[in-house]
């Protein structure tokens, strides 16, 4: 039962908002679609819902063609990232209402239609609140409630539109694990729009990343980090520093100092390099980059540290608390050697 | 679960060959509806006003374009035009004060019967305009609670064009307090504060702050007013004693031509009427815009 | 942003401008109110209990029934359909079908009957058809409904729209993934987040159309007992110098307005986040 999208492209007047775009997600697979605003990633959402229609391309799920079947037949459970949860009606006439809209042959019984509703209220651990109204539950509750109705209609894929864009950081953290759980419980098809990679990383089987309606790389988490297939693609993933080098044979020559170089090209000559906070190292005496302490920050359980050099260019480096950098002071003259850095 | 560490290439081969995606459109239509709904608003829309009024806009040309100048030339409809535009005008100006002032009360003081007070400012909304009309005309009669007040000075109300503003004033008010109550309801306090601390007294706030930053939505209060007077005819007809060349409103006017089966005429005064209103419009408009550049909308 | 509260009047010129307003709403509002009922018993209970209770008042009064009856279901049926096909889909034309449909709003009712009479009417230009068919138009029941149904049209429509442009379509886009029929997503959806604008709407629409008088007067005729409603009844007696019997059926529609405005009070009051931000007309 995967889903195959092959080729897909939507134009909005004379905006790409998708081109060319083709994947694949494996049965129960829970896919992260990554990309900053503007990027498609929720017009491709919407296309999978039947929301919109792509101008070229194929959706395919489990043999069927999504692209005859309307929104109301393709059984998508789509998590509004506005929850749209229905005002007029309680948590449990929300989470039956799928169900309760059906042709009456395909419609369960009444009472098999309560149970659903409490094994799902159960699933979202809201048992007692089956008789409140929308505008009653919190943020992270409508959120659950959402994620309910969507699954009370038994989906062939679920669909998140940035499934906790809404909420504050400490319910984030909660919801985030909560709903992986429920994933991994139900076993259903997940697709879910978000555009920190943060949240993409930490959740996702697998992160489809997305630039100006293209598809920028398609990885596991891990993969995706340790081998970004492009600049776009490790600046989007976390804090870049960038400097010029010269490149030969995975060495990046800086001048005094080297550092080897991870890359999805054999790149030589003179390039501009990037390397992550956490893969430096601060001497007192050079060879390395020349730079001031700027600022001194704890990160959980790093120290961040802001160094400028004497042209004014900034870098961010992260090192433990009890390193070399653990000594040092604002406007301290260190010098920067990466120990590890990435060429596209 | 099968990893796949670049995006699928290509096209894989499935079964339906010749298949062609729908057409594009920019807005797909998930929600059902549209031609049923549209239909039905477009044909009721076109049966219920567009027909009937080319129907109005057709008519006058019967006897050619003399025909209509000899209309609407003639010195009774244009004293009657002018009647109508004129008292329309001036009710519509002593509303503007009034209808701030009771606008600036029911949003700026708390008092007993406040609710009450707000919502009787609708009455002239909902009573019947044959209601208003009859019951203005028996108070400003000569022997009715008011005239008889006036009567002594020598001054007569009802079938006099003084009855006539009288009636459009009742019918303007709600316009311009309901226009203006929500604005000035959430007039930023502290724009009010600033001004204050600036070294503006109350008075001084209120006419070069509060005052002005209502005008858009007095002026549209205003428009709707007198578009509202032109028009008027049942709380108008009955105080207005409706002697031609002196107390006669156009909308009579109309209905004496229709009575007389002369359509044609009835049709070009109606038209006249109309195109007068819409260019007063078209002014109060332009005026708004002016003022919307300066900032203030 | 925060707005400022009212509080209660300290200052002279606060005093100052309640009483103007008081004296104002006073002589203009509610003078004109109470005279209605002191004229309607000037000479008692029985006159005015017998002017209402004649037969040529209690046919008006069936009559304006009638005509609100038929008028009102037909512009709350098109007032959905228009909200419906205006919030909710995008077309050419949009604003030009919104300005058509405030037109009503603007034009005179005297002009909003006579357009039924150049049409209908004996010179008009469906005369012959109808003279031949043999059917009535003006002068008769069908003029009155469609003069006050153009006069009406708006009402429901204009309170909808901003309410459900305000909504938007999340709720309904949602029901459509969950499976729902067209029908569904209207009456399990829409209709329960719109009723009580719907109420509103058509109370508003029902207070018009049964206190019209200007584009009814046009299309009437003036028969008594066959085509005057309530409002062309009091202008009858009215020139007739039947004072009490004027004003007796005016006390009806004078009640009718005062009951519009409290239901409308308390809807404001008891559903006011549900009704459309801008509701006053």
């Amino acid at each position: 039962m995967s889903l195959v999208v092959q080729n897909i492209t939507k134009r909005f007047s004379d905006f790409a908002a998708l081109n060319d775009v083709s994947f694949e997600a494996q049965p129960g697979e829970f896919l992260a679609l990554l990309g900053p605003s503007g990027s498609g990633k929720t017009t491709l959402l919407r296309l999978l819902a039947g929301l919109d229609r792509p101008d070229t391309g194929r959706i395919d799920f489990d043999g069927l063609d999504y692209l005859t079947l309307s929104a109301r037949d393709r059984r998508v459970g789509m998590v509004f990232q506005s929850y749209a949860l229905f005002r007029h009606m309680t948590v449990a006439q929300n989470i039956a209402f799928g169900l309760n809209v059906r042709p009456s042959k395909d419609r369960p019984s009444k009472a098999e239609i309560q149970a659903t509703v409490q094994r799902l209220l159960k699933l979202i651990q809201l048992e007692d609140l089956g008789k409140r109204y929308p505008s009653q539950l919190s943020g992270g509750q409508r959120q659950r409630v959402a994620l309910a109705r969507a699954l009370a209609i038994n989906p062939r894929i679920l669909l998140l539109d940035e499934p906790f864009g809404a909420l504050d950081a400490l319910v984030r953290k909660d919801l985030r694990r909560w709903l992986r759980r429920i994933h991994d419980e139900t076993g259903v098809t997940t697709l879910f729009v978000t555009h920190d990679q943060e949240e993409a990383l930490d959740l996702a089987d697998r992160v489809v990343v997305l630039k100006d309606g293209q598809i920028e790389q398609i990885g596991k988490p891990l993969e995706l980090y340790r081998h970004p297939q492009s600049a776009f693609v490790f600046d989007f993933l976390g804090t870049s520093n960038q400097v010029p080098a010269n490149l030969s044979d995975g060495i990046a020559d800086f001048g005094g100092f080297s550092a080897p170089v991870v890359s999805p090209k054999a790149l030589n000559g003179a390039q501009t390099v990037r390397f992550r906070p956490f893969d430096t190292h601060l001497h007192h005496e050079g060879p390395g980059f020349e730079a001031k302490v700027l600022s001194l920050l704890p990160a959980g359980a790093n120290l961040r540290l802001e160094l400028q050099s004497p042209t004014g260019q900034v870098f961010e480096t992260q090192h433990a608390h009890d390193s070399e950098a653990s000594d040092l002071r604002l406007n301290d003259t260190v010098y920067l050697r990466p120990s590890k850095v990435y060429a596209f | 679960m099968t990893v796949n560490a670049t995006p699928t290439p290509g096209a894989v081969p499935l079964a339906t060959e010749g298949y062609k995606p729908p057409k594009a459109t920019h807005k797909a239509r998930v929600l059902p509806g549209f031609g049923l709904s549209l239909g039905i608003t477009l044909t009721y829309l076109s049966l219920i006003v567009v027909l009937p009024l080319a129907a109005l806009l057709a008519r006058p040309w019967e006897h050619g374009l003399d025909g209509v100048w000899q209309t609407i030339s003639d010195p009774r409809v244009l004293a009657s035009l002018r009647l109508t535009f004129t008292t329309s005008l001036l009710a519509a100006l002593v509303n503007l004060f009034a209808g701030l002032i009771v606008a600036w009360v029911l949003t700026r003081y708390e008092f007993p019967g406040k609710g009450l007070v707000d919502a009787l400012v609708d009455l002239p909304f909902a009573l019947p305009t044959a209601v208003a009309g009859v019951s203005l005309c028996s108070m400003y009669a000569a022997n009715g609670w008011v005239g008889s007040l006036f009567a002594p000075l020598g001054l007569r109300i009802a079938y006099t064009p003084l009855g006539i503003f009288v009636a459009l004033v009742f019918v303007g008010l709600p316009f311009i307090v309901r226009s203006v109550q929500p604005v000035l309801a959430e007039f930023d306090a502290e724009v009010e504060e600033a001004a204050a601390t600036l070294g503006a007294t109350p008075l001084q706030t209120t006419l070069r702050v509060i005052v002005p930053s209502l005008a858009p939505a007095l002026l549209t209060g205003f428009s709707l007013a007198f578009a509202r007077a032109v028009g008027e005819y049942g709380s108008v007809i009955f105080i207005a004693g409706n002697m031609p060349f002196v107390s006669e409103i156009t909308p009579l006017l109309i209905v004496i031509k229709l009575e007389e089966f002369d359509y044609a005429g009835a049709a070009a005064i109606a038209v006249a009427m109309l195109s007068l209103a819409f260019l007063s419009l078209l002014l109060v408009n332009a005026l708004q815009l002016l003022l919307s550049r300066r900032g203030r909308a | 942003m925060r707005a400022r509260a009212p509080e209660r009047p300290k200052t002279p010129a606060a005093f100052l401008l309640m009483a103007l307003a008081a004296v104002w709403m006073a002589l203009v509002i509610v003078l004109p109110l109470v005279n209605v009922l002191a004229e309607a018993f000037k000479q008692g209970v029985q006159p005015y209990l017998s002017a209402i209770v004649q037969p040529d008042a209690l046919s008006a009064i069936r009559l304006t029934l009638t005509v609100a009856a038929i008028a009102v279901p037909l512009n709350a049926v098109f007032g959905i359909a228009a909200a419906w096909c205006v919030t909710r889909f995008d077309f050419a034309g949009k604003g030009l079908l919104l300005s058509v449909l405030d037109l009503p709003f603007t034009i005179s009712p005297v002009i909003s009957g006579m357009v039924w009479v150049l049409l209908f009417g004996a010179h008009g230009w469906f005369a012959s058809v109808l003279e031949a068919s043999n059917i009535k138009i003006i002068y008769a029941l069908p003029g009155l409904v469609i003069a006050t149904v153009l006069v009406t049209l708006p009402f429901v429509a204009r309170e909808l729209i901003p309410l459900m442009q305000d909504q938007g379509t999340d709720e309904e886009i949602a029901a459509v993934t969950l499976g729902a029929s067209g029908w569904d997503v209207f009456f399990r959806v829409t209709l329960p987040n719109i009723k009580w604008a719907l109420t509103y709407g058509v109370l508003l629409c029902t207070a018009r159309a049964m206190g019209e008088f200007g584009a009814v007067s046009v299309v009437s005729g003036h028969i008594r007992g066959l085509t005057n409603t309530l409002p062309l009844h009091i202008e009858v007696l009215y020139n007739e110098y039947d004072s009490v019997g004027a004003f007796g059926a005016a006390t009806l529609l004078a009640g009718l307005a005062l009951v519009t405005l409290v239901l409308k009070t308390l809807l404001e009051w008891r559903f006011g986040d549900e009704l459309a931000a801008n509701r006053r007309h």
